[in-house]
């Protein structure tokens, strides 16, 4: 077994519990690294409440979460490496630079929890002018909450999953009113209480079916065109504020410089249920490996990811092999996405997306036509996950071809 | 009089011109009607430094790009302006193509470059593994470069600046007028000056302010160019620029590194009636989409970071326009090859100009912060980071840039007035994220200086 001490790349919340649970089961060493001035990624600037239920059973806002889980990192014992980036990785060393200066550092294991984040407008193809007032969600709740700038007078809000509807919030914090939710989807993609509370505050439309086609004004955003999905008309929206939200995408680039596999649905790096990446040694936890679940969530996956850490610094057991998980589409991805072993996965689930809307699917999970699983969920979309068991992970073929999951009939 | 010269126009030209004549016992003025340096433009186009191998023998344009080509080589590396030889492949993808290599080899034999080679099939695929199917051939340019498009001006106009030129940004010329006793009189910015001698390096507007001094020699009619900019990620999937077989209309879409190690295609050609109009359109990132899935569909697995959009300044003519009468010089009808022509534009406007200024003493061009990914940045210095803790305060991450860069910046001669100037001088802000993690400390960093 390598010494050297653990080092958990990303110091939001999965990074964080994953140190915090690392040090309770008695890892010597533990080290965040965190390239942000303050530990807590994204909920630092994510201030509406409700982070912490599943963990931390109670209801807090974004920083104040975060700051729990940085106390308890630091009372753990675990060392936060602040204002440092890794900017290198070769021969499993991680190359550290930050105001004191570069360094190297040799772990024994690594957990990669880089998170996501929002695609940009250009990312997205959106033509048109480039002007001032176009941002992603984080950007502006950065802006409102920590910089205290203004964030402009009406604000079109692209998307419609939860973090869409805290843009609204934010934006008001911010001195602009939402003019509208829009969506590419037939519905939004948002738990009903949250949406609810958003809409009835501020009382927003969602326009469903529509999608952003055009931006324009110079310097400051002046209109925005809208594209009816269904029958190609348009129509222009005046606001001084485009906030693209959600549509997110594991933020991969350390993944691809250490060489670990990705994943072709989630973009993030394949890993088993025991968030085992295809190098020995590294681990991936909470939203590097798929687009935003909250953070609760991905606290418990760094959760996860610390018990299989343990044991593999116990026995260095590393599979030898893996069998990929493929999606159908319209199915987008699944997560975890290969299997090797008969590893419970986080939170005993897979999770599952789609690219469309499909109400109670009838889902088949097969390797070489043999039917491994076959049942109804309420409902596959983008932007929120359904849950799929996990016990027929134990029927897998380790020396199979890959596992694929579908709809049946194919949708 | 109040000043020997006035430049309308700090474009790479103008600012090109600027830092010639500032080498010279002159007052100059650099008129810019924008909000900065190099952010017209010279902002948004191939960022290639051409040796001029496919201009039309003889023409002024040949001439000057190749001798542009040699005069930026050597400053570039003394000024901090990223360069990359990569070197060039004009791909062939069909029979008709590959019929038009002969007379660009007798072209490129004609504008004195020899270097210029035939590659078959199998050695296009072992040179570039990534091109998409069907390429039969190429035509080798082994000098042909990148150049960074923002640093190139920027270097310009400080080494101006610190010899004494005058910068006036956000000031739009709305007249000038030929004295009866020589010189001109330049209303701008609500006020007056007179010089002895006028540059007009407008670009887009070279056309208006010629006919506001009673010539008729040239319309400019914008023609917009879209980019796309793809992640860093694909970097290695290009080793060359891979160039399209030329046509009347344009150079064809390009597929090329950047030296910030991106991959870069484009440009669309379209002729557009507003001067302004750097919008881009769903036709162009559509087609610029396909032609990527052509010629290089690996690039397609991952995001585009950026969409830039330029409009260069063609005219009905083939050839630059540039023209000089008693202490004015027009330079006009400067396209995508200005930036590689620069310099050498700026000496033949010198030149044309027949100044009689004594030279002052030879200073060292100014050294620029260095943008470019294949040579050292501060993140990757541990002796500066030592010196100074900023350098090691990673700010921009998509990009790596340091505090101690961005505050170098917003210090520097020429300092950036909005996020898009400090995206130029340090890369801040152009990487994937676009300011998801940084843009919203970079608002402040920007919002903290306007206020100190």
């Amino acid at each position: 077994m390598a010494d050297g001490p653990v080092a958990i790349v990303g110091g939001g919340p999965a990074g964080l519990a994953a140190a915090v649970e690392l040090r309770r089961l008695g890892v010597g060493e533990v080290v965040v690294i965190e390239r942000e001035q303050d530990p807590g990624g994204i909920p630092r600037h994510a201030r509406h409440q409700g982070f912490g239920l599943r963990d931390l059973r109670r209801p807090l806002s974004g920083p104040a979460y975060v700051r729990r889980y940085a106390d308890l990192a630091r009372a753990a014992g675990a060392e936060l490496l602040l204002e440092t980036m890794v900017t290198g990785w070769s021969e499993g060393a991680l190359e550290l630079t930050g105001p004191g200066g570069r360094s190297t550092l040799d772990p024994a294991a690594v957990v990669l929890a880089t998170g996501c984040r929002e695609r940009p407008r250009s990312a997205r193809l959106v033509p048109g002018s480039r002007p001032e007032g176009v941002m992603t969600t984080g950007m502006l709740q950065q802006l409102v909450y920590l910089q205290g700038l203004p964030a402009g007078r009406r604000a079109l809000v692209v998307g419609a999953e939860h973090v869409s509807f805290s843009a609204i919030m934010t934006l008001a914090h911010g001195g602009a009113r939402t003019v509208a939710l829009t969506t590419a989807q037939p519905r939004h993609q948002s738990v009903a209480a949250f949406r609810l509370g958003a809409l009835a505050r501020y009382r927003v439309p969602v326009w469903t079916g529509t999608r952003v086609s055009a931006i324009r004004g110079r310097p400051r955003v002046k209109e925005v065109e809208l594209t009816d999905v269904a029958d190609g008309s348009t129509r222009t929206v005046a606001c001084d504020t485009v906030v693209f939200s959600a549509d997110w995408i594991p933020d991969h680039e350390l993944a691809v410089l250490g060489g670990l596999d990705l994943d072709p649905g989630t973009r993030g790096p394949v890993v088993d249920a025991e968030l085992r990446t295809t190098t020995r040694g590294v681990f991936a936890a909470g939203n590097v490996l798929h687009g935003a679940e909250q953070a609760d969530v991905a606290a418990l996956s760094g959760h996860h990811a610390a018990a299989a850490v343990a044991r593999y610094l116990e026995d260095g057991d590393w599979p030898a092999r893996r069998v990929p998980i493929l999606c159908e589409t319209p199915l987008g991805w699944i997560a975890p996405n290969a299997v090797s072993g008969a590893g419970v996965p986080a939170r005993g689930r897979f999770a599952l997306r789609a690219h469309s809307f499909v109400r109670a699917p009838r889902i088949e999970i097969e390797q070489g036509g043999r039917v491994l699983w076959a049942g109804r969920v309420g409902r596959v979309m983008p932007g929120r996950s359904a849950r799929l068991p996990h016990a027929w992970v134990s029927q897998v073929d380790p020396a199979g071809p890959p596992v694929v999951c579908a709809l049946r009939p194919r949708g | 009089m109040d000043r020997d010269v006035v430049i309308v126009g700090a474009g790479v030209v103008g600012a090109a011109i600027a830092r010639e004549l500032s080498r010279y016992e002159l007052d100059v003025t650099l008129l810019e009607a924008g909000p900065d340096v190099g952010a017209g433009t010279s902002k948004a186009n191939t960022a290639l430094l051409h040796t001029g191998f496919d201009a039309k023998p003889g023409t002024l344009e040949a001439r000057l790009v190749a001798r542009g080509y040699e005069l930026l080589s050597e400053y570039a590396p003394s000024a901090g302006i990223p360069v990359e030889r990569t070197g060039a492949l004009l791909v062939a993808w069909d029979e008709t193509q590959r019929a038009e290599f002969a007379g660009i080899v007798e072209r490129t034999h004609a504008n004195g470059y020899r270097a210029i080679r035939e590659l078959d099939r199998d050695e296009l695929y072992r040179r570039e593994p990534k091109l998409g199917l069907g390429a039969l051939g190429a035509l080798e340019v082994p000098d042909e470069a990148l150049i960074c498009p923002f640093t190139t001006p920027l270097a310009f106009a400080t080494e101006a600046v610190l010899a004494g030129c005058e910068l006036r940004r956000d000031t739009t010329v709305t007249g000038v007028e030929r004295l009866p006793g020589g010189g001109f009189r330049v209303d701008a910015g609500g006020g007056s000056l007179t010089t002895r001698h006028l540059v007009n390096a407008a670009g887009l507007r070279s056309d208006e302010l010629d006919r506001l001094l009673g010539y008729e020699r040239f319309t400019v009619t914008p023609r917009r160019g879209e980019l796309i900019v793809f992640d860093k990620l694909t970097r290695p999937l290009v080793r060359h620029i891979v160039l399209a077989v030329p046509t009347q209309v344009s150079k064809g879409v390009l597929v090329s590194p950047t030296v910030f190690g991106n991959v870069m295609v484009g440009p669309t050609a379209e002729d557009v009636p507003s001067k302004a109009d750097t919008s881009s359109t769903a036709a162009g990132l559509d087609y610029l989409v396909a032609e990527t899935d052509r010629i290089l569909p690996a690039l397609l697995d991952f995001d585009v970071t950026a969409v830039y959009v330029g409009l260069r300044a063609a005219t009905e003519h083939a050839d630059f326009q540039i023209a000089f009468e008693d202490g004015y010089a027009c330079v006009g009808g400067i396209r995508s090859t200005g930036l590689s022509a620069s310099m050498a534009i700026a000496e033949h406007v010198r030149e044309g100009l027949e100044l009689s200024a004594a030279p002052r003493a030879p200073r060292p061009p100014p050294r620029m912060p260095n943008i470019g990914e294949a040579f050292p940045r501060p993140y990757r210095e541990a002796e500066l980071i030592a010196s100074d803790p900023d350098y090691g305060r990673v700010v921009c991450f998509c990009e790596r840039v340091t505090r101690g860069e961005i505050r170098d910046a917003l210090a520097s001669p020429v300092a950036p007035v909005d996020l898009d100037g400090l995206r130029r001088r340090t890369r801040a802000h152009m990487g994937r994220c676009q300011g998801f993690f940084c843009g919203a400390r970079l608002a402040g960093m920007l919002a903290e200086a306007d206020r100190g």
